[in-house]
């Protein structure tokens, strides 16, 4: 038995695999599938304040190991969330993190007051991969200033001891200088990765093949960048919780993302192919921790980064035992 | 409530153009209602095909010799297919259904006419069996665009009253469309109800000759789906609610069989400016 708990800044967790935004919906549709309390927590599709129909169809492309999704944030609108998807999470002893989008600091703000005492909700985690309709539509995850406004006016609102994490897009030059700014700003702590900008084109019309022309590449064809950027910001900010997430498929893959430095996991794209897959990753990460030899997740978590010197010999049973507690 | 199994392969038939593939499935055929459909996993656990291939349910056995089976009928057209169509006897495969809203049936014995498109006829034909077994009268209108891309005519022709079949190139049937021999069949059958399944164009045409004719029509519609139960947003198509509004309504758990009067036929692959939530100058 390992110890499963984690802890993302003042909140706490049975243990760290989560859904990823935008591919659990508000968990309904999986709980067919599997109780959804039993996983770490429940990551909502963004919500933004008014209901949003989403972009035109074709919204998707199956690529490569990935998929390019052009769903453009389709939506109820955060007032009908709070009367039927969150007290539904609550209901079932869910741990709900709430996605928030916004095209506006404003409108960002005005959601995480919404969302301010709401039973269920664990944390809330901040969609920053929008356009800012006051700034000529420029990302906000793509800019440290427009970043750190969201995440301080979200952080004003949010009460103290429910997390706010910010989600960094991989589409910068230095996604450190991202991170370090949300975190000045009051992130308690940053989800690492949203989706890669790409785009298809069909051969046979000789055009994009999504009707938004250009889509978030996500699968485990972005699981390397996803582990790159946790490595990063792992190390740059070595203090900061860190929700990995980009690809992960399998518990080794997610035990990839702790090692690099992520405190928990979410399990996105995958689930489209595999309803079950984050209970499934959970159980697998478990036995991969076990017979590794560790008694504890938190043990795991930014290994990969202890210096040289503490190698563990490959003929070591229990490799965890021969680690200092809490290494690196 | 779908189920998930890890289903042997009994058989894989090529049926004309096509492939009839049957799967043990324990659970899935007990839940079963016509109309229903599945989502397989393609490629392996190591596939670098993410996405689940949706199919109509054609036909289930409950008990026998393997427990409870499952069969459905696709087109191979590209990786994901080609790789189903390799299956043998034996392997296994990854299927979750039944997913979707099934085709509702009339509490009276009424006539009714079903219209099938291509291998959309599959779902058709179980629910023929349940129109029968209510004491419908079942006519049927298949259509196709070359004899080997007609699905189920010798079913079709056993269980309605009357079969009407229709090919692009008349290899067999009248040539054209069906809806060039729709009306004449809702006409001499005094049709009550029409149900339909195949291509988008094809629905469309159907649910304007049933509102002519002045017989409700329920279509099970073809949207390209990533995930199948809900939760990837991919699938959507306009839908006039029972408020009047319309909104971009997922086919995989409102769908796939929708009143074919309430779909937006001429808006599918757009957002009409009068959706619920379309964009302003906000978005």
């Amino acid at each position: 038995m390992v110890d499963m708990s984690t802890t993302l800044g003042p909140a706490s967790f049975p243990n760290p695999v989560f859904t990823a935004s935008g591919c659990a919906a508000a968990g309904q549709e999986l709980a067919q599938f599997f109780d959804v309390a039993a996983l770490g927590g429940v990551v909502t599709k963004s919500i933004m304040l008014e209901a949003r129909s989403g972009r035109a169809t074709p919204r998707m492309a199956e690529t490569p190991s990935g998929m390019l999704n052009s769903i453009g944030l389709q939506g109820p609108g955060i007032d009908a969330f709070l009367d039927k998807d969150l007290p539904w999470l609550a209901d079932r002893g869910a741990r709900a993190v709430v996605s928030i989008a916004g095209g506006t600091v404003e409108e960002y703000a005005k959601l995480a007051q919404k969302l301010r005492g709401r039973p269920g909700l664990a944390m809330v985690e901040v969609n920053i991969s929008c356009p800012n309709v006051e700034d000529r539509g420029q990302v906000f995850a793509c800019d440290p200033r427009a970043s750190s406004e969201v995440v301080a006016a979200v952080r004003a609102k949010v009460a103290a001891d429910v997390p706010v994490f910010a989600k960094l897009s991989p589409d910068v030059t230095d996604i450190t200088a991202i991170a370090r700014a949300c975190v000045d700003a009051g992130a308690t702590g940053l989800s690492v990765i949203n989706t890669l900008l790409g785009l298809a084109i069909d051969t046979t019309t000789m055009r994009p093949v999504l009707g938004g022309v250009t889509g978030g590449l996500s699968g485990p064809a972005i699981r390397p960048v996803a582990v790159r950027c946790v490595w990063q910001v792992r190390q740059a900010l070595p203090d900061v919780p860190i929700l990995g997430m980009g690809g992960i498929r399998t518990g080794l893959d997610a035990l990839e993302f702790v090692l690099a430095g992520a405190s928990a996991v979410s399990v996105g794209t995958t689930v489209f192919g595999d309803p079950t897959a984050p209970v499934r990753v959970l159980a697998e990460l478990e036995h991969a921790l076990e017979v590794r030899g560790f008694a504890r997740f938190a043990d795991a978590v930014g290994l990969a980064h202890r210096p040289p010197e503490l190698r563990v010999p490959e003929d070591a049973d229990p490799p965890g035992d021969l680690l200092p507690e809490g290494a690196p | 409530m779908p189920v998930q199994v890890l289903g042997e392969v009994l058989s894989v038939k090529r049926v004309g153009a096509y492939q009839a593939m049957t799967v043990v499935a324990p659970g899935l055929p007990e839940l079963t209602r016509p109309g229903h459909f599945l989502a397989v996993q393609v490629g392996g656990p190591e596939s670098a095909m993410l996405l689940r291939r949706a199919f109509a349910i054609y036909d289930v056995k409950e008990r026998g010799v393997y427990g409870g089976t499952v069969e459905f009928v696709f087109s191979v057209h590209g990786k994901g297919t080609a790789w189903l169509s390799a299956r043998r006897p034996g392997d296994r495969v990854d299927v979750v259904g039944p997913l979707g809203k099934p085709f509702r049936l009339p509490k009276d014995p009424v006539t009714a006419t079903l219209v099938g498109g291509g291998y959309g006829t599959a779902p058709l034909l179980p629910l023929a069996h349940a129109l029968r077994e209510r004491g419908c009268r079942v006519d049927f209108v298949l259509g196709a665009g070359s004899a080997d891309r007609l699905f189920g005519q010798l079913d079709a022709k056993r269980i309605g009253q009357t079969l009407a079949v229709t090919t692009d190139d008349g290899s067999v049937g009248e040539r054209g469309r069906v809806s060039d021999v729709l009306p004449e069949v809702l006409a001499k059958s005094r049709s009550d109800v029409v149900y339909a399944c195949g291509p988008m164009a094809m629905l469309q045409a159907v649910s304007a000759q049933a509102a002519a004719h002045g017989a409700p029509c329920q279509v099970a519609v073809e949207e390209s789906m990533a995930c199948g139960i809900g939760v990837c947003m991919t699938c959507v198509l306009p839908v006039v609610g029972d408020d009047g509004l319309t909104r971009m309504v997922r086919s995989c758990v409102e769908g796939p069989v929708f009143l074919g009067d309430r779909v937006r036929w001429s808006d599918v692959g757009t957002v009409p400016p009068d959706v619920v939530g379309a964009p302003t100058g906000g978005h």
